[in-house]
């Protein structure tokens, strides 16, 4: 099988993978960058568990080929925070009992991140359509919107 | 599973020398959004991934002269965003807006919606309505100039050869009186798939019509104009009368599939309802 080396700079730091060609973002972000945060859920787009953050651009990682990441930016949920250092999207979440099961938040977190650093102080429907590409089969949302929103309104100047 | 080589060619000339030397199984991409899936099935077997998303010069929306252009490299997010496209072509943003949800739209391109030829594509319908043109450049000879309505034959079949891709696509940029809507049924408001779509342009001019636009998406092989509707409608006052009549044309006209979102019969049903709905907000002057 015919192999490319490719460079990520992933959360902040540089990373070679060997990949093929047809190689999605995640399968490498998972299993040869070690980056297990990035969660695998439907693998075709429908979810959004396996969302980050591209260039600034909020992605599905099983929807992107690992090569088209090759020299760009990938910042993961680890990347935004991590128990040590939460973002205060995720103090927000667990503030505001986001998480139940726990498998969309890496996803959700992204989504939010990318919409903050886009527009800080989003509407409830916007909030809604930022995450409309996440799936969450137990909170009904409603929560996770109100995460999002306090974090918008705690950043208001 | 077969050997699937790479390359991501800077400009068109390494497209094509990549083309003439290859003499396998070759696949364009770009967003890759709709190409992922079809390799996880099996439904493609590429042997080379020719990816296009780093080519210069084929992201742009541009207005010059009337015409409207829009390269084919174009993100679907990148088309929401464009004050070109939500002030001169609204039936584009909403289309837009509607195509599977963020995450999908910051990856996914118009040249791959139109070359992926769905009929179900989302940006297909308005850009019917807009009587849109496909630019392609292919590895020997001219590019073509081809009317969208002559694009496709058939669900994932087009007309481009295989070593044939878009560059643009053009339309004339509406006349102020013009209203259009674009109205898309879904099983869900994100990441559904059409089961009818409508994308309506109509010129009034007082109570009488002067001109009408309409296509449809998901009821047909390929999205559709209705020109016998289309025709029904102009020169005509829009009354109860003249609504009633078109949507009878419209159910001879169509050819839904039964399929798991949506019986045909249905689809009929709903395409009526939806052309009655769209023709309203339209003398309603609603946008969405």
């Amino acid at each position: 099988m015919k192999t490319y080396l490719i460079e990520i700079k992933l959360n902040g730091e540089w990373q070679k993978a060997e990949i093929t060609a047809k190689e999605t973002l995640i399968e490498v972000l998972r299993n040869k960058l070690g980056a297990t945060e990035v969660k695998n859920g439907c693998g075709k787009g429908d979810c959004g568990s396996c969302a980050v953050i591209l260039d600034g651009k909020a992605v599905n990682s099983c929807l992107t080929l690992a090569f088209q990441a090759n020299g760009k930016e990938i910042t993961t949920l680890r990347g935004i925070g991590d128990e040590k250092k939460p973002h205060p999207i995720q103090k927000s979440f667990v503030q505001k009992g986001a998480i139940q099961c726990g498998f969309c938040t890496a996803g959700m977190v992204v989504s939010a991140k990318a919409l903050l650093d886009q527009n800080p102080n989003p509407g409830r429907q916007e909030i809604k359509e930022a995450i409309s590409g996440n799936l969450c089969r137990c909170t009904g949302y409603e929560k996770i919107i109100d995460a999002v929103q306090d974090v918008a309104l705690e950043s208001k100047p | 599973m077969n050997e699937v080589d790479y390359i991501i060619p800077r400009n068109l000339e390494e497209v094509f020398r990549a083309v003439e030397k290859k003499k396998r199984k070759i696949k364009f991409i770009a967003g890759c959004t709709n190409v992922i899936p079809y390799m996880r099935e099996e439904a493609i077997s590429p042997e080379l991934l020719i990816d296009l998303s780093s080519l210069e010069n084929l992201d742009y929306i541009r207005e010059e002269n009337g015409i409207i252009a829009i390269g084919a490299l174009t993100t679907i997010s990148k088309l929401t965003a464009s004050e070109i496209i939500r002030n001169q072509s609204p039936i584009i943003f909403s289309a837009a807006s509607l195509l599977g949800n963020p995450l999908t739209r910051n990856r996914a391109t118009i040249g791959g919606n139109l070359a992926d030829a769905s009929p179900a594509a989302d940006m297909v319908p308005p850009l019917l309505a807009l009587e849109a043109f496909v630019h392609t450049k292919r590895s020997e000879g001219e590019g073509r100039e081809i009317f969208l309505d002559k694009f496709f034959l058939g669900p994932n079949k087009t007309v481009l050869a295989e070593d044939e891709i878009i560059t643009h696509i053009t339309f004339s940029k509406p006349k102020d009186s013009a209203r259009g809507i674009y109205i898309k049924l879904g099983l869900r408001n994100s990441m559904a798939i059409s089961v009818v779509s409508i994308a309506l342009m109509i010129e009034m001019e007082g109570k009488v019509c002067q001109k009408a636009r309409v296509a449809l998406g998901a009821v047909s092989p390929t999205p559709i104009r209705v020109y016998r509707l289309e025709k029904n409608l102009e020169g005509k006052e829009i009354d109860q009368k003249s609504i009633q009549e078109c949507s009878v044309i419209l159910k001879e006209e169509i050819s839904p599939i039964s399929d798991i979102r949506a019986s045909a019969e249905y689809r009929k049903l709903a395409t009526s309802v939806l052309f009655k709905r769209a023709i309203q907000k339209v003398l309603n002057g609603e946008k969405t």
